[in-house]
């Protein structure tokens, strides 16, 4: 139906979002592959020259590189678990008839839109201080010793704080998906006799599944790249470093340039592996 | 019999999802509370701190010392700035993909998420050197640019759902009753894409103003945003507690405000269009 004039005229409406993230994509991924292979010490010496594959080599036997996996993966997984077994239960919460259910929803959604940072320096000060955050005071209020969150258990600290800002992205993406439900299926299977419990396994979860891919994927590709909430509260110390955090450290703090972007290449490819599995999702949604 | 019942039911979810709501709600509303204390009593005991009295002296106290209007105007530029100019670059393409769809289209659209996960570490030298290079380190003109790009591919793919779901036997019907290309334009599809539009905006600004890897990375004292400037309480000096719960609820309050009326917007923009 479109003519060949209109065809051109679309491609040239195009054409300013595709060029600049076209040059966004390719600049600095070239600058980032080309350093990677080079001894460069902005700090001491300049460009030592081309070094091969040694900085892909030193990045992953540096004794800094494990724990920092580790950490990843805990932060990503003890996030998804916690926030998407909490926002199921949230999204069936809030799906029934309850009193006051705008804001209710409202005070639920309200984390997400609390910058990192703020969110970082509350907990750490306001709540987790170990002398005079709201946590010591119910902690001596009990007669108990109070906790040094953040440097004697700064893996679940750092992972409660971030659940908290993720749980109503969560919440709020079950919920939609909740209500999508047919509800007369749900009251077939209620006159079929089916209890609660039944139907949640056999409708309502299976109905979600897609929605809790979609949440895990998008998390993943977020929290892969968490920086703001660990920078204000551990600055990477007591075992907080992550992946990204310690590329970071190496590019901007120790200016080991080389090293840093040898790790920000390990950084891209694991994100797009994730990012293949939601453009898959995706795709089929937009045939559909 | 069957109401009381479920009159009951009703009673018992809503306690219990109010103490759920309270809860997660509690630290916002704890930081309220503290803002309007004196340093010394924001300190003490939860129940110290409720009784003592209120003031609005933390307030004024962050604007005198720090210039806090200076990077809350910050943030104003650099939020409504890169929405701006990512719309005047996305409407265009999401109206060109969403109107003439070729055989193209859903791969430059997929292509255009992919860079949205590219992780910014991995690109964190290049960028921090090209803006040194440019003159543009700790500049607002920088963050603007940035954050453009990051958000690009999400305005885009929002706006390309919205035109999407303008039907096209409205622009059909109003070429039989004589509508040129301009009038179609003018009086047929741009009231129709407003809302559509103001959804994107509004998302996106929330996006921007609390993007924290770029902002923290890329500014120091003169183009600090909020984002940025709270930061720099991580390594305060005496007690700050009432200082540091002002400046917090002077960031986020816009933000709270807008993002309440943007939950729709949300699960489109953030799930790319797979959650409905």
């Amino acid at each position: 139906m479109a003519t060949q004039h209109s065809r051109s005229i679309a491609r040239l409406m195009m054409a300013p979002a595709v060029v600049l993230l076209l040059g966004w994509m390719l600049v600095p991924l070239t600058m980032t592959l080309f350093f990677s292979f080079k001894k460069y010490l902005p700090l001491r010496g300049g460009d030592l020259g081309w070094v091969g594959f040694e900085n892909y080599v030193r990045f992953v036997s540096s004794s800094s590189f494990w724990p920092a996996v580790g950490t990843t993966l805990l932060i990503v997984g003890g996030v998804l678990v916690i926030t998407v077994l909490l926002g199921i239960a949230l999204a069936l919460l809030l799906d029934q008839p309850i009193w006051g259910q705008g804001i209710v929803r409202i005070l639920v959604i309200a984390p997400f839109f609390v910058m990192p940072t703020v969110s970082g320096l509350v907990w750490k000060n306001m709540f987790m201080d170990p002398v005079n955050g709201f946590f010591a005071h119910i902690w001596r209020l009990f007669g108990a010793e109070p906790i040094q969150w953040l440097s004697h258990a700064s893996m679940p600290s750092l992972v409660m704080i971030i659940s908290w800002q993720w749980l109503p992205f969560a919440t709020l993406i079950l919920l939609t998906a909740i209500q999508s439900l047919d509800s007369e299926q749900l009251e077939a299977a209620e006159m079929d006799g089916a209890r609660p419990v039944g139907r949640f396994w056999f409708i309502t979860l299976p109905h979600l599944a897609r929605a809790i891919t979609v949440v895990i994927l998008i998390q993943t590709i977020f929290l892969l790249s968490i920086f703001a909430e660990i920078f204000v509260t551990t600055a990477g110390a007591f075992g907080t470093k992550t992946l990204t955090y310690l590329i970071f450290q190496r590019v901007l703090e120790s200016q080991n340039v080389g090293l840093g972007s040898a790790g920000g290449v390990y950084a891209i490819i694991l994100a797009n592996i994730v990012a293949v599995f939601l453009l898959r999702i995706v795709g089929k949604n937009l045939d559909a | 019999m069957a109401r009381a019942t479920s009159n009951r039911q009703k009673l018992i979810t809503s306690i219990i999802a109010w103490a759920a709501a309270i809860v997660i709600f509690f630290p916002i509303l704890w930081i309220i509370v503290l803002s309007f204390k004196a340093e010394g009593d924001a300190i003490r005991t939860p129940l110290g701190v409720l009784t003592s009295s209120w003031t609005l002296d933390s307030y004024a106290v962050v604007q005198d010392r720090s210039d806090y209007l200076k990077h809350f105007f910050n943030s104003v530029i650099v939020a409504v700035g890169s929405t701006l100019l990512g719309i005047l670059v996305a409407v265009p393409a999401a109206w060109s993909m969403a109107f003439v769809p070729s055989k193209r289209t859903r791969g430059i659209l997929m292509w255009m998420l992919s860079t949205k996960m590219l992780p910014a570490v991995g690109v964190l030298y290049p960028i921090y050197l090209l803006f040194i290079q440019l003159g543009i380190l700790d500049s607002r003109t920088g963050l603007v640019i940035v954050l453009m790009l990051i958000n690009l591919p999400i305005i885009v793919w929002m706006l390309y759902t919205y035109f999407r779901e303008i039907p096209a036997e409205i622009l059909e019907a109003a070429r039989m009753d004589g509508a040129g290309m301009r009038a179609e334009l003018l009086y047929v599809l741009t009231p129709m894409a407003i809302p559509g539009i103001a959804s994107t905006m509004l998302l996106n600004v929330i996006l921007a103003w609390n993007e924290a890897f770029w902002t923290l990375n890329l500014t120091a004292a003169k183009a600090a945003p909020l984002t940025a400037f709270i930061a720099s309480y991580s390594s305060p000096e005496g007690l700050f507690y009432a200082k540091l719960s002002a400046a917090s609820v002077m960031a986020i309050a816009p933000i709270l405000v807008m993002g309440w009326f943007s939950q729709k917007q949300l699960v489109r923009g953030l799930t790319f269009g797979a959650v409905k």
